[in-house]
């Protein structure tokens, strides 16, 4: 294991380049957050992650985010344990009917200023969940949706811009 | 087994053979021959591979494990009543419980007869039924079976959980840390993928196939594809089951390296996660390279798959073994030698090789308690019956016993890449796309059992003659596992239940459908 620290403080950085944060997703959230809000925030964001009927396609690819490569944490996001300490809600799935409870409760829990995040095709429009008796369909039926991140599932550079420029349009002036 | 009688033998004479499944016989039996049958089950080894209803029918699949003889059998219930065979097979029971929420279907003298997927969230009952009900106007709450005694306390978990993690809820009861029962409420991530796929073309059910449960997308993709295939009789080009064969491994190497590292997490060693999540990075990027698509979603198709190999696809394969061949093991060796590690994970989530029997769960849980099963191998299918390898088993049953057995997957796995990237048919002549076209005008019924990285799926399915699906039932591993985790818990301390749940892994979009 020593060896493995070693070649791993020698060997330089494993991380990757951050994407530039998505255009359309700036352009989606331009003037949807008020100066106190970004006055709160700087730049550091806390996400909480709701899987609100994913097939679990989504949350693989949230999870690749916290791995070396990726290494949300440089840019101060993170995933936080619960709705309290949190900024953002990261929705994926089609809004199972068995979820939407809890998905209002988890939002009501969540102290503002506070976004939403619909992730992936499901959260975005339902899918090919959409229609039947089980989902509700997008999340904006449910609760209102600051940006949205399509993708089956997105990729993590996809969700990584997608985040960027919700920090980059939290923390400007 | 000396003096049982042999599946097949009881079922000639109590039940009639249905014209048209394939590759194993259906037979459709009455009343008296279903109580039979419960009455041979209470009595042998057969194992329960699935369980499943339509609005005026009731299905079960089982194993001959001594034979590997595989049938299923059918009863009409013309009123929506069966016998239960949960007291025999306590594994039937929450396979009972979702075919009376989505099909009104009564399991007579049942274990455990409450609601199981229906949560009065869905604004009709039985909605797949011939007449869905309106719904309850004041339901109660769900009962929790009743726990008695001194110094016992509950801690409710979920469905929101703290971690990135699909949603269930679980309810511990403990005295002090140890926890005394945990009680599991699975259902928050029911999306009605049986109703949805019902009248839909093949290809648009394959698409709901691949996201049953998305960590398992190949395998749930090859279930259906399968159990189409074998339903019309189709034989798929020679290249595509190989190559499907390439992406199933590719997906079990994923997801172990991924489990593993979490697990090591889980015991706050997240030097491991660290290490091992670099590795699966790296591997989900070769899927990208040779299938265009990191979780290989919708590449296999019934008929066959969906894109071949770039060029340099075999190259980027065999570098991927190379690397990994030479960064797992050292990560093996440290696993192997911290007692810190080895403090958490031995001895600790046991499961008896009696209780995995029983409840028939397969993949890690089982061979991590000695349970010697792999759909690859048997039943079996194409290719590995050419292809060489072993199935670990383990007879610890604990959390550590399920960690050394998805490693030696991740190094059987790689063996098989390399023999399935060296012996890699060319593509058939006159054939640009390695799939062959679905002719219409055909019906009939299929059922397949595929293992996947979490152990066997059975998907079974019915078409109509235009090619559109009639009934569909995937049965992922996980309804097998799931309440095995309950047991496995049981005198453990409560921070020891991340351990024990990542350790099995199982699926909560893949069971709750």
């Amino acid at each position: 294991m020593l060896k493995h620290i070693l070649t791993s403080l020698t060997g330089g950085p494993v991380t990757e380049a951050a994407p530039a944060p998505a255009d359309p997703a700036l352009a989606e959230l331009a003037g949807k957050l008020d100066k106190a809000a970004k006055a709160r925030l700087g730049r550091s964001l806390s996400i909480r992650e709701v899987d609100a009927g994913s097939c679990n396609g989504c949350e693989l690819e949230i999870h690749a985010l916290n791995n070396p490569i990726y290494d949300l944490e440089r840019f101060g996001i993170r995933f936080v344990a619960s709705p309290r300490h949190a900024d953002v809600l990261l929705v994926t799935g089609p809004v199972a009917r068995n979820m939407r409870e809890a998905l209002i409760r988890t939002w009501d829990a969540t102290p503002g200023p506070k976004w939403l995040v619909a992730c992936g095709d499901c959260a975005v429009s339902g899918g090919l969940f959409a229609g039947g008796y089980a989902c509700v369909g997008p999340v904006e039926e449910v609760l209102p949706v600051d940006l949205r991140i399509p993708g089956c599932p997105p990729r993590p550079t996809d969700l990584l811009a997608g985040l960027l420029a919700l920090l980059e349009t939290s923390a400007a002036k | 087994m000396y003096g049982e009688e042999p599946l097949f033998g009881l079922l000639n004479r109590i039940g009639t053979p249905v014209e048209g499944h394939q590759p194993w016989p259906r037979y459709r039996l009455g009343r008296d021959g279903w109580l039979r049958l419960i009455k041979g089950l209470a009595g042998n080894g057969w194992s329960l591979l699935g369980l499943w209803g339509e609005p005026k029918a009731v299905h079960a699949a089982f194993r001959e494990d001594f034979s590997g003889d595989v049938a299923v059998v059918s009863l009409d219930c013309p009123q929506g009543r069966f016998p239960s065979l949960s007291a025999v097979r306590p594994a039937a029971n929450r396979l009972e419980r979702a075919a009376h929420d989505l099909y009104g279907l009564v399991a007579e003298r049942t274990t455990d007869p409450r609601p199981w997927l229906d949560h009065d969230a869905w604004g009709v009952r039985r909605p797949l039924s011939e007449q869905p009900a309106a719904p309850v106007p004041n339901p109660g709450p769900y009962t929790f079976l009743p726990v008695e005694g001194d110094g016992l306390h509950q801690i409710p978990v979920g469905p929101v959980h703290a971690g990135i993690i699909e949603p269930g809820h679980f309810r511990f009861t403990a005295n002090g840390e140890t926890v005394v029962r945990l009680e599991e409420r699975l259902g928050y991530v029911h999306r009605g993928v049986e109703g949805l796929m019902q009248g839909r073309p093949v290809a648009e059910a394959a698409r709901l196939a691949a996201r049953i449960s998305g960590d398992a997308t190949v395998a749930h993709s090859l279930a259906f594809a399968r159990a189409v295939e074998a339903a019309l009789g189709i034989e798929v080009p020679a290249r595509a089951v190989w190559l499907r064969a390439l992406m199933a491994e590719l997906e079990r190497i994923a997801n172990h390296l991924g489990d593993i590292g979490a697990i090591c997490n889980d015991a706050a060693f997240a030097f491991m996660l660290a290490q091992t999540s670099q590795l699966r990075e790296r591997v989900l990027r070769t899927a990208d390279s040779c299938f265009g698509h990191r979780l290989m979603m919708d590449r296999v198709i019934p008929g066959g798959v969906a894109a071949d190999l770039p060029e340099r696809g075999t190259g980027l394969l065999l570098e991927l073994v190379a690397e990994l061949r030479r960064r797992f093991p050292p990560l093996v060796a440290i696993y192997d030698g911290k007692a810190s590690l080895q403090d958490r994970t031995v001895t600790t989530g046991f499961v008896s090789t009696e209780l995995v029997t029983r409840f028939g769960a397969g993949g890690h849980v089982g061979r991590a308690s000695g349970r010697d099963q792999d759909a690859r191998r048997s039943p079996g299918y194409a290719p590995y019956d050419e292809l060489a390898f072993e199935v670990p088993v383990l007879t610890e049953g604990d959390v550590n016993a399920r960690v050394w057995v998805r490693i030696r997957e991740v190094e059987q796995s790689l063996s098989l890449i390399e023999q399935i990237v060296a012996r890699l048919p060319a593509i058939s002549r006159g054939l640009d796309h390695p799939s062959v076209p679905l002719e219409a005008g055909r019906g009939g019924e299929g059922m397949a059992l595929v293992e996947s990285f979490r152990g066997e799926i059975l998907t079974w399915v019915r078409l109509d003659g235009e090619g559109a699906v009639t009934r569909c039932h995937p049965r992922d591993p996980s309804w097998f596992q799931w309440p095995l985790l309950e047991a496995a818990i049981g005198g453990n301390i409560v921070a020891d239940f991340p351990l024990c749940n990542k350790s099995f892994n199982c699926s909560y979009a893949g069971h709750d459908l």
